[in-house]
């Protein structure tokens, strides 16, 4: 069976593109989902195929002429509810060198200031014949909402407290390229847990490639339940940063505290924050991880953020490679059916 | 679809032999220009590559740069095919510009996988001269593209495949023909 759908997909290849009929040396494991929604939703497969395709658009961002035609004539929409410097920029510049053309909308200065319901929005830019939707929104699970009323790709840029899987690919691409793999590694995922979209999505993404996941914050930011993901938890700093591999230090989102659940700056940082002295004690050259904007004194000392274990802003190189990777994927994704064809 | 396999055409020695010309075809041709470089196309082309500056170095002792070009983000039919390919880096670690720019292929139908190695190459810098070196050219081009230097011209119907197979790759040295013997469902 798997024989003849190879020698089926070689004709039909030969028909359309062909090389002469040679045949692909590794058999290619195919992207067959309209959207990215979140990490949960993917196979340790189509992660992998992300990471590796990742890695060869890094390589196009080191040429001279760091721009490729593969996404030429499509056009992709930042739709961002949220404010974000960032993801928005990152995603902006990795469709522009993907020759891909881009619009940003942003909350304050369209249409959802009068009103418009997500799905509006989202069918509106269907019908301007949008290929990609790139979404970003207070509301966990708006992204998936978005993608089920759209025959267009999602993306999801952050939803509420839900996922933001490109920043967990991200993540995971960087400790790949630092550490040489995944599987077995110690990471510790330190900070307001309860409120991290970021935390989740690395969670789901580590756990899938077999690496041993801790979490660690003050109790009031751990949310019940969260070692059904098969992570430890601790809300002891020395006992997450114990083994660790590596560590990935979120923000405190203060602005997300409405019952007074957050410690105060001061207190975190002499209990939960990152300095050289505990990096030290704990031994191992721990790589340090932070998805940014970084407050420092909070999360981690000025030394620890600019220090040499830190990969902080080889991650916001990453990040354009890896949705370069994403939107090239999705935007030439193929319906799977049952039978695999 | 199914494939028979009709006819063996070139063998391990058949396609070492191929290659020993087309290298002394290739230095023949530059001249001791000293700016020769080869450019293989993946996925078979890499290794002719490879096997082609090897050559170059065993008869001139002159070792000539090697780069690796992947064209899939090239492609001008990324939305038609039925499979994604899966992407690979592109290894061209020296300056093209100026250089004298052999790209090496498997075989050599359509034109169009030349034209994407092309246009990706133009991106790269502005080599003073590209040329074409394939093990097998059979046919049927859909662009005005010529290849400088061929192992075997082989006709072909456009109902049959030519499969290449490398060591490095296949672990044999061998070209076949095969034809599309019918439907299968």
């Amino acid at each position: 069976m798997t024989k003849l759908l190879y020698v089926k997909k070689r004709e039909e290849k030969s028909e359309t593109f062909s090389k002469g009929g040679s045949v692909p040396a590794k058999k290619a494991v195919a992207w067959g989902k309209k959207d990215l929604l979140g990490l949960e939703y993917l196979t340790k497969e189509e992660i992998g195929l992300i990471l590796e395709s990742a890695k060869s658009f890094k390589e196009v961002l080191a040429r001279p002429l760091r721009k490729v035609p593969a996404l030429r004539a499509k056009t992709v929409v930042n739709l961002f509810y949220e404010p974000s410097t960032r993801t928005r920029t990152s995603f902006e510049l990795a469709a522009k060198r993907l020759s891909a053309d881009v619009i940003n909308i942003a909350k304050e200065s369209s249409s959802i200031q009068k009103g418009e319901t997500l799905i509006d929005t989202g069918r509106n830019l269907e019908a301007l014949k949008i290929d990609i939707i790139v979404v970003r929104h207070n509301a966990s699970g708006a992204a998936m909402m978005l993608a089920r009323a759209v025959d267009i790709s999602v993306i999801n840029a952050g939803d509420g407290w839900h996922e933001h899987p490109t920043q967990a690919l991200l993540d995971i691409f960087t400790l790949k390229e630092k550490l040489g793999k995944i599987n077995g590694l110690n990471v510790s995922i330190i900070g307001d847990i309860a409120h991290s979209r970021v935390a989740r999505s690395n969670i789901w993404g580590l756990t899938k490639l077999g690496a041993n996941v801790t979490v660690c914050a003050p109790r009031k930011l751990i949310p019940a339940g969260i070692e059904k993901m098969g992570v430890r938890v601790t809300s002891k700093l020395d006992e997450a940063l114990k083994d660790a591999d590596a560590i990935n230090v979120l923000r405190m989102q203060f602005e997300r505290d409405k019952k007074g659940n957050f410690p105060s700056r001061i207190e975190y940082f002499k209990t939960f924050g990152i300095t050289e002295e505990r990096l030290k004690k704990a031994g191992k050259n721990i790589v340090v991880m932070h998805p940014g904007p970084i407050n420092r004194g909070v999360e981690m000392s000025a030394e620890v953020a600019d220090g040499a274990n830190s990969v902080i802003l080889e991650q916001v190189t990453n990040g354009i490679a890896v949705r370069m990777a994403i939107l090239y994927l999705v935007a030439h994704w193929k319906r799977v059916d049952a039978e695999g064809k | 679809m199914t494939f028979k396999e009709k006819a063996k055409i070139m063998d391990a020695d058949a396609i070492q032999r191929a290659l020993i010309r087309i290298s002394h075809e290739i230095l023949e041709k530059d001249k001791n220009t000293g700016n020769l470089a080869i450019i293989g196309i993946r996925y078979r082309g890499e290794f002719l590559a490879r096997r082609i500056v090897e050559n170059i170095k065993k008869i001139s002792k002159k070792s000539v740069p090697l780069g690796i070009l992947d064209i899939t983000l090239y492609r001008d039919d990324l939305t038609e095919i039925a499979e994604q390919p899966i992407l690979k880096e592109t290894i061209i670690d020296f300056d093209i510009t100026g250089k004298k720019v052999v790209l090496a292929d498997d075989v050599l139908f359509t034109g169009r996988t030349i034209r994407c190695a092309m246009d990706q190459l133009i991106d790269f810098g502005r080599p003073s001269v590209i040329q074409l070196a394939v093990l097998i050219d059979r046919g049927h081009r859909e662009l005005p593209i010529r290849a400088d230097y061929v192992g075997k011209n082989v006709p072909t119907s456009l109902n049959e495949i030519v499969e290449v197979k490398l060591r490095e790759a296949d672990k044999i040295d061998e070209v076949v023909i095969c034809e599309k013997t019918g439907r299968k469902k």
